[in-house]
Formats: structure tokens, C-alpha cells, sequence
């Protein structure tokens, strides 16, 4: 399966830390116009417009004019589909960093139970833990 | 190609030391990650990962290390296709770096790079969708979570 052109675009335009900045800022809002983003960003506004129209192009926000300024607003329904992938590996690394952590952890008491062990029958209990250096057989 | 990047990270009460075997040693990469793991923790060193071992129809990665640098960094390609070398536009990176913080506490942080080319990890990415799947809701918190990378302070 290959990507089209446009989900290329997409996730160019995904890419950038200001635009997801904007994104960001636009999700929390609701709408907001170049002047009012250009407020919570160290860029210039001009470089903000410029973002904001990339980001129409490839359909994760609208822009509706009113008077001088145009109104934002994301397309939640594009923005979803487009986090959507990615979200799913954040959430696939969530899980197996939380994993790691509870098997490092547990190695660890272990570890630390063998050496203040007074009570040496604890010690067994490490038969399980996670920490045992096993060489690789797989 | 733009290189998408994923960045998450978790606090971890254990040395460095047992954090870095977690991550690399084939038994316990069985535990939290693949049902079969052929790793070495070499750099150039190429493996695989096998998800869904007991089933019908194994999935299986490969794996190729670009960087072992214990306890600190561990980093390799995967999700490229089957029989061919891992190069930057066929796979994407996954680089653990660990921070020791004193003797007991280990701040391990993830990547995976290039995540443009992510239609190759179709096999997994459906493993996950079926066992995972939800309604994906857009909501400010959820993306600043998301893409914390992308405006925190990173150094």
C-alpha cells in the first residue's frame, strides 16, 4: 500500500511544531483568527498565515472570512483521520513503556529484597523476575 | 521525506542498568513486547521480532540495531520489508535513551522516526486496531499529549 500525494501532504503538513502548535491552539479554541494565534506564538504573523494556509490546503482547518480577517476553525473530522495512525503508535509505546516499567521495577525490589534480605525465604519469589540475566536463546 | 517522530517517555523506580536489560535482552523483550525476540544488542546486529506466535499467522519484523550504547542509548530499524537491508526510507528508528536520575530512578524515553513510512507496519498496526480499537476523539488535552514533543522543552 502506498501513500497518495495527498496523504504526503498530510503528513508534511503534520510535521511541522508550529503547525501542530497551531492545531493545538485551534482544537483548544474552537476558532481563532491569524491575529488573535499570532498572540501565543513566537513566530510572526505573516509566518503564521502562511501555516494556517497550508493547513487549509491539505483540509485540516477551514477559513471563513469575516471583514479583514478570516476565521479558523479545525476540520475535526480530517484531523481526526490524520491522528488517528499516529495516535495509535503513541498509544502502542504508552502500553509497552508502562510494561517495561513494571517489569524493571519489579526486578529491581527483587534485586533489593535479595540484598537486605533477612528473611532469606523471599528470595525464591525471584525465580520470575524479569531482571535474571538470561542469554538470548530466541 | 519528513521524518515524523513519536516521542513518549515514563519515570522508572530501577537503575539504569536493569532498565537497559529490560529493553535488550531477548527473555525479557518477550515480556513486554514481541512473543519471540532474536535481538542482539550489537550494533549492525540483525534480528527479528515475532508478534502473534501462536497463531495461524505469525507476524514477523525484522529487526536491524544501529545503536548499543549501554546503558544510555539503544537504537534499530524495523518495519521494513521482508529481505531487504534497513535503510532510512524503507524502515522507520526506534531509539530508547536512558537517564540515570541517582542510583534508583531511570528516565527512559522512546522515538520512532519516520513515521511517514508507517503503511509498512500495516501487520502490527492491525494487530493493534483489532485488539484496541476506540473511537479517536479530538480533544485539545489528547493532542497537546500527543505531539508534547513537538512544543516542549526539548533540549
Amino acid at each position: 500500500m502506498n501513500h497518495s500525494a495527498d496523504d504526503d501532504d498530510l503528513w508534511e503538513a503534520m510535521a511541522d511544531p508550529t503547525r501542530r502548535k497551531l492545531l493545538d491552539l485551534l482544537v483548544a479554541r474552537g476558532q481563532a483568527t491569524a491575529t488573535t494565534l499570532t498572540a501565543d506564538m513566537p513566530v510572526s504573523r505573516q509566518a503564521i498565515s502562511k501555516h494556517l494556509s497550508l493547513l487549509q490546503r491539505v483540509g485540516l482547518i477551514d477559513g471563513h472570512r469575516e471583514g479583514r480577517e478570516v476565521r479558523y476553525e479545525v476540520r475535526e473530522q480530517r484531523l481526526a483521520e490524520a491522528t488517528e495512525a499516529l495516535s495509535e503508535v503513541a498509544n502502542r509505546w504508552d502500553r509497552r513503556l508502562r510494561a517495561i516499567k513494571h517489569l524493571a521495577e519489579q526486578a529491581h525490589a527483587a534485586d533489593r529484597s535479595t540484598k537486605e534480605a533477612t528473611n532469606p525465604a523471599s528470595a525464591p519469589a525471584l525465580g520470575d523476575a524479569p531482571h535474571r540475566a538470561v542469554d538470548g536463546n530466541g | 521525506m519528513n521524518n515524523f517522530t513519536i516521542e513518549r517517555d515514563i519515570e522508572i523506580e530501577a537503575p539504569v542498568d536493569v532498565v537497559w536489560r529490560t529493553i535488550t535482552e531477548p527473555e525479557l523483550i518477550r515480556t513486554w513486547f514481541s512473543d519471540v525476540a532474536d535481538v542482539e544488542a550489537r550494533p549492525g546486529a540483525v534480528g527479528s521480532l515475532t508478534f502473534r506466535a501462536d497463531t495461524d499467522a505469525p507476524h514477523i519484523v525484522g529487526i536491524t540495531v544501529v545503536a548499543a550504547d549501554r546503558p544510555h542509548r539503544f537504537s534499530y530499524r524495523w518495519v521494513y520489508p521482508p529481505g531487504e537491508r534497513a535503510t532510512e526510507a524503507n524502515s522507520t528508528l526506534v531509539t530508547f535513551t536512558l537517564v540515570a536520575d541517582g542510583d534508583e530512578r531511570t528516565r527512559l524515553r522512546v522515538t520512532e522516526t519516520g513515521l511517514d513510512q508507517m503503511d509498512m507496519a500495516d501487520a502490527e498496526k492491525q494487530k493493534f486496531v483489532e485488539d484496541h480499537r476506540h473511537g479517536w476523539q479530538v480533544q485539545g488535552d489528547r493532542l497537546r499529549d500527543l505531539f508534547a514533543s513537538g512544543h516542549s522543552s526539548s533540549p
